[in-house]
This record gives C-alpha cells, structure tokens and sequence, in this order.
C-alpha cells in the first residue's frame, strides 16, 4: 500500500515535470518565432506563461521534498528525486531565457529593421533540439540519449562565439545598427545558455539513470572517495 | 581496539535445510558494518556464526572459516574464550531481573572469577559511561533492579554489561527494534562514539539505520551475500539489481 502511493507519488513528480518541460520549450520556441517574425504577440504569451511555468515549479519542488520526508527514497528512487528538483530548477531557467530574448524581440521590435550578420534561427533551432532532446532521454530513461545531448553543447557555443565576432565587427562597420545589433548578441547569450541548461539536464539524466556524476569532466570517483576520506 | 573480522566460504545449516551459502566477506576493524535482507535470509545466522551462537542450536552447524584478528574462530579456539572477544547484544534487551544494575553490567566479570572490588567498580563505571547511562542510572547503581529500567535504558544496560569484559567485536542482533525514536537515536549515537574502540556488526531491518550509523553494508538473500559495498553506495547505487530492488521496497 505505501509502496504503491511512492511509486503514484514518483509518477505524479514525472507526468508535472514533463508538463514543465513542454512549457519551458514551447517559449523558448515563441520567443525566437517572435525574433524573426518581430512578433509582439507572441512576446507577450512568453511573458504571460512564465508565471505559470514558476508555479509548477514550486509544486514540483514541493511534491519532491514531500516525498523525500515522508517515504525516505533509496537507490534509483533517490537518484530519480534529485534529478527531478534540479531538472526543475534548469527548465526554470530556460523559461527565464525565454523571457529574456522575448524583451529583447520587444526592444528590437521599436527599432527600424537591418540585417544582421547572424542566423539566430538556426541558433534557435540547435538550442530548442538540445533541450527536447534532454527531456526525450528523461521520458525514455536512456543515459545514450542524454550523452548525445552533451555532444551538442559545443556546437551551439561556437554558433554563439562565432555571432559575438561577426555582430560586433558588423557593429564597428554600421555604428547605426549597434542596438539591434547588441540586442542579438544578448539573444545568442540566452540562447547558449538556454544549451547550457539542457546540457545540465542530459547530466542529470545521466546521474539518475546510471548513477554516475559526469558533470565538469570530474572523474565519477574522484569526489566520492574524497567525501568518505572526510567522514572517518 | 577493534579487530577486522574475515569470513572465508562460510556456509551454515539447520538440520539439512542450508542457512548460509558460501559467504566470504572482510569486515573491517574499527568500523560499523551492517547486515540487511529480507527475513529469513541468513542475516541474524551470519552474525551468530561469528561468535560461535549458532552451535548452540540443537542440529545447527557451520563450515568455512572465520577469523577475528588473528584468532581462528572455528579451529582451535573455546567458544567461551571466542565470545569473551566478541560481545553481543539481542533484539530484546535481556538485563539479568533479579540483579542490580551493578551487578549486571559486573556479571560477566565475576563468572570469569573477576573479583577486584575497586576494579570492578572502575569497569562498571567506565561501561555505563560508554553505553551512555551512567548519568541516568549512577544514584541508583545497587538499589534499583536491571529490569526497572526502561526498554532503552535497559539495551543500553546490555550494551555496557557486553562491554565491561572488554571485547573487540559487538555484534548487535536488531538492537533498536523494539525502541523509541529517542532510544534508538541514543543507540545510534553511542554505535557512532564506540567504532572509535570496537568492531561493529549490526543486524537491521531498518534501512535508514543501516545508512545512519555503517560506512560499510552487505545484503543477505536467500542465505547468499549478494553485495557487500560502502553504505553509500548500497544505498545510492548499487551494484546489483536485487539489491536495488530491494532497498527500494520493490521486494522483500
């Protein structure tokens, strides 16, 4: 009986954290259809949607420290609860970036329109695909899936340093473009850490399903070892 | 100080019916190391084989070797001599009821023909003090009976009672199951203070104790040890999906 209301419980923190998920891409994805159609109405659903996006975040963390109190998890159930409240904590934060590029789209939107040397779209892209692909592998539970997830990282990084050198030698050609100019190179900035964020839940995926910590390419044993060092 | 305690194919019977099968396992010194399973997998038979406690059963018995330090435990050795290095404390606290708190924890002393009076009260001190009852019980030493106490207070009773002969191992059989949360919070305590002088083997069901108290855990089904690791690793991530299965309540 208890097992079964744990294991409804884990369900629950699932099936909301997907839910989660859904929005925090679905912005990410407005916020940069808003960038190249210059849409302030979809600027708008992204401002909007973040109040909701932060409170599931707050049940979820709720649910998740209720769980941890009252059925006291072990093993891959634990592991599973972690991974959840920073998973939580990550799509926050992309929802964040999110509004982020919505306020730029806004003041780029009040400035007269040039062409600029970046293709944000396909920067759009790449990041947005990192962040469906983390929460492909936490749905499926494959470490495989999340691993290609951090191979990823590193193209949309050089996508973003590759834009802050063409923006800002494109700045000192047109000083008359510099503010929309500035504005994409703010919305690279969101978009690559939008990347960092679902780099961050590929590793956690990784954490929950193998056990293993893969983050800052530390060594999985290295602060173990340390820890029990410290105890005895 | 403690001794480390090495168990080579150790496997144990009760009649025909095969208790334990093959265990080999090094329990190291000075440390808490605790045995968990599912009932009836062999835990409480492993721990009673490492003090000779099994032999006692009628039809009961054990092959394989087990050494504490470097005294062969199944060659050579008295039991008497064996259980003298290796305390143990029960399920149920057990004080003597007809003697004083004194003269439980002095009892093993004196059947071993221990009679120094000043020693002995030196020792009894000193345990009651170990076992962390010396404060609530040091006014009523030889007035009040071992049995009057409460069930905490009297495990704690069994615990200086097994210390004052002065062992290497304590083997402790479930000893908080039938406590409160603030007797069990005080044994845990004291287990933590008494690695520093003592081996440590405990027996739980109690998955939150295990990891409370042990740095090293091994799981016990159907009379096998399936895993032996550091506690956290037993209980973060395991290496065998049975053990997985059943810290998290997935069996058992």
């Amino acid at each position: 009986m208890m097992r079964s209301r744990f294991q409804q419980g884990l369900d629950d923190l699932r099936t909301r954290l997907l839910r989660m998920g859904g929005l925090a891409e679905q912005a990410v994805d407005r916020a940069c259809q808003a960038y190249i159609d210059r849409d302030l109405t979809r600027c708008h659903l992204v401002l909007e949607g973040e109040t909701q996006i932060n409170l599931i975040e707050r049940e979820i963390d709720e649910l998740a420290f209720d769980l941890l109190a009252m059925q006291q998890p072990m093993a891959v159930d634990l592991r599973f609860i972690l991974a959840v409240t920073k998973i939580n904590s990550d799509l926050e934060r992309v929802g964040d970036q999110a509004v982020n590029i919505a306020e730029r789209v806004m003041d780029m939107v009040e400035l007269p329109k040039v062409e600029l040397p970046v293709d944000i779209a396909r920067m759009a892209a790449a990041a947005s695909a990192m962040v469906r692909r983390a929460l492909e592998s936490f749905i499926e539970g494959k470490a495989e899936l999340a691993q290609a997830v951090l191979e990823m990282d590193n193209v949309v990084d050089r996508m973003k340093d590759e834009a802050f050198i063409t923006l800002v030698k494109g700045m000192n050609e047109h000083p008359e473009t510099t503010r929309q100019a500035l504005d994409a190179l703010l919305i690279a900035r969101n978009l690559e850490r939008v990347a960092d964020h679902a780099t961050n839940i590929a590793e956690d995926v990784i954490f929950w399903v193998r056990g293993a910590d893969v983050r800052h390419n530390i060594g999985p044993e290295a602060p173990v070892q340390t820890a029990v060092t410290d105890t005895h | 100080m403690g001794v480390g305690i090495k168990v080579e194919h150790l496997n144990a019977w009760f009649g025909k019916t095969q208790a334990l099968h093959d265990i080999s396992i090094d329990v190291p010194a000075n440390h808490a190391t605790a045995v968990i399973g599912p009932s009836g997998c062999g835990k409480s038979t492993f721990v009673r084989c490492l003090n000779r406690m099994h032999e006692t059963v009628p039809d009961a018995r054990a092959t394989g070797k087990v050494r504490m330090g470097e005294l062969d435990v199944y060659n050579g050795t008295a039991a008497v001599q064996i259980r003298r290095r290796i305390g143990m404390v029960f399920q149920k606290a057990n004080p003597f009821p007809t003697m004083s708190i004194y003269d439980n924890v002095a009892a093993g002393l004196k059947l071993n023909g221990f009679h120094d009076r000043q020693r002995l009260d030196e020792i009894v001190e000193r345990s009651l003090k170990l076992s962390a009852l010396w404060d609530e019980v040091k006014d009523t030493l030889r007035k009040k009976s071992g049995a009057s106490l409460s069930g905490g207070q009297q495990q704690r009773l069994c615990i200086a009672r097994a210390l004052a002969v002065s062992p290497e191992v304590l083997l402790m059989d479930e000893p908080c199951s039938a406590l409160d949360p603030i007797s069990t919070g005080k044994i845990e305590e004291l287990i933590f203070q008494l690695k520093e002088n003592f081996t440590i083997v405990i027996v739980t069901h109690n998955m939150q104790q295990a990891s409370r108290v042990a740095e090293f855990t091994g799981f016990f089904l159907l009379g096998k040890l399936i895993e032996f690791d550091k506690t956290e690793k037993i209980f973060t991530t395991p290496s065998d999906k049975r053990t997985e299965d059943y810290i998290t309540g997935r069996f058992g």
